[in-house]
């Protein structure tokens, strides 16, 4: 049985209960705590376990589904999708997520797509510098 | 007809100074809906309407398979109904009441009862005279869950409570869902609570019901969207935005009807959108009524 004890919503927490739920369970697929084949727990009993709506559970699970990261199949319920690289690609989306982020801020402060590049690169050499410091 | 918890149809009632109008609702079985709305707004009404304890002038009220008021002998069976100006005897202890409601009801479970009364942390043998308001509203919850009823109608259930037995009430109602043809209905001015636990959001103000829906398709349809102007650029008239605030440059936008097409359709204008943000029951809650308010004088 995989364990929902550590997924905790924060009402503090800006965003829609359900992207909380979504993120919590990508972290525990991505850290290999939730392995791939394994049964989640049925949409109404992490509804409970949780003390909320079984319809923001739903969309949770129907999102997770269209990403690939769980997979649902009628009357039987969820599993963690199959595959090594499930980890490694909540990991990629993660970084395409950011770096878009990254790109649209850089273009708020007027910057240009080379002096984002250079930006970029700089982030990049300070933080490997960092890195040979400390070894 | 039998996945159909309750309904209303076209239901009205005429006071001298409120008038409760056309009212539609429909409840499935395993949802819990959340009832809201501002001070005098008709949800007492209504609950009282499903409870046959006021009558209707006119329109149609089922609840679970029974018409209301004629068969509400029948209906109260299985509906648990739990209010604010609920009164239990304050000379028995709530021991004695909880012997009286199981004499009445066999679907009374004690096992359950003596775990709320943990839960709740009530003593069985305290006199009701003695109790706060946040134990007697706990007492009368206990009285009502322990009968298991396919129907739970709540009026106002937490408010006077503290964190701790918000939670606890809260915890309740959803572990009641375990079981899929349970229903609740409930009303309340925490839109936190009505947030977390409600699968359908009904909205209503000064009697007439403004919207409902799941509360996923509730929430998802309100936005924020802040936006920056370049010079000589003017925000567009956009249809779904309902409220506009400016100063200078900056402006935010308020929309109860979006989707992807809104932030494209302000940047097409050269407007510039910095975010689009989601809402919180709260927010929604203040925006709705303003905006049903300022509609109705204008």
């Amino acid at each position: 049985m995989l364990s929902t004890k550590g997924i905790v919503l924060s009402q503090a927490d800006g965003r829609p209960m359900y992207l909380q739920i979504m993120e919590q369970i990508r972290q525990r697929i991505a850290v290999g705590d939730w392995p791939g084949g394994q049964p989640l727990p049925s949409i109404r009993q992490l509804a409970i376990d949780l003390g909320i709506s079984v319809i923001t559970i739903k969309r949770a699970y129907f999102e997770l589904e269209r990403e690939g990261v769980i997979v649902t199949q009628h009357g039987k319920g969820s599993v963690v999708a199959d595959g090594a690289d499930v980890g490694a690609r909540i990991h990629e989306q993660d970084f395409a997520k950011h770096l878009e982020q990254v790109v649209r801020i850089g273009a708020l402060l007027g910057l240009t797509p080379k002096e984002i590049q250079a930006r970029l690169r700089e982030a990049l050499e300070r933080l490997t510098a960092a890195a040979k410091e400390r070894t | 007809m039998n996945d159909v918890a309750l309904t209303l149809d076209g239901v009205g009632k005429h006071y001298k100074f409120f008038d409760l109008d056309d009212v539609r609702l429909e409840l499935p079985h395993g949802h819990i809906m959340g009832f809201i709305g501002p001070n005098g707004a008709g949800k007492s009404t209504t609950i009282r309407i499903l409870m046959g304890l006021v009558h209707q002038d006119r329109g149609e009220v089922t609840v679970l398979g029974h018409r209301m008021p004629d068969q509400q002998a029948a209906a109260k069976w299985d509906i648990g109904f739990a209010s604010e100006d609920m009164r239990l005897y304050d000379a028995a202890s709530l021991d004695w009441h909880m012997r009286f409601i199981r004499s009445i009801f066999p679907s009374w479970d004690q096992p359950y009862a003596q775990l709320l009364l943990k839960r709740f942390d009530l003593k069985p043998e305290q006199h009701i005279k003695g109790l706060s308001h946040g134990q007697r509203t706990k007492a009368a919850l206990l009285l009502v869950l322990a009968r298991r009823p396919r129907l739970l109608i709540l009026d106002e259930p937490t408010t006077g409570l503290d964190p701790v037995a918000r939670h606890e009430i809260l915890r309740e109602l959803t572990d009641v869902m375990s079981d899929d043809r349970r229903s609740i209905l409930f009303s309340s001015h925490n839109t936190q609570d009505v947030e977390q636990i409600s699968d359908q959001i009904t909205f209503i103000d000064r009697g007439r019901i403004i919207d409902s829906r799941d509360k996923e398709s509730f929430m998802d349809r309100w936005r924020r969207i802040r936006v920056e102007l370049p010079s000589g650029v003017q925000l567009p008239a956009l249809s779904g935005v309902i409220d506009i605030k400016q100063s200078g440059r900056l402006a935010v936008a308020t929309t109860n009807a979006f989707d992807g097409v809104l932030p494209r359709a302000y940047e097409a204008a050269g407007v510039r959108v910095q975010a689009v943000e989601t809402m919180t029951l709260e927010e929604i809650f203040v925006e709705n009524v303003q905006h049903s308010r300022e509609g109705a004088h204008a």
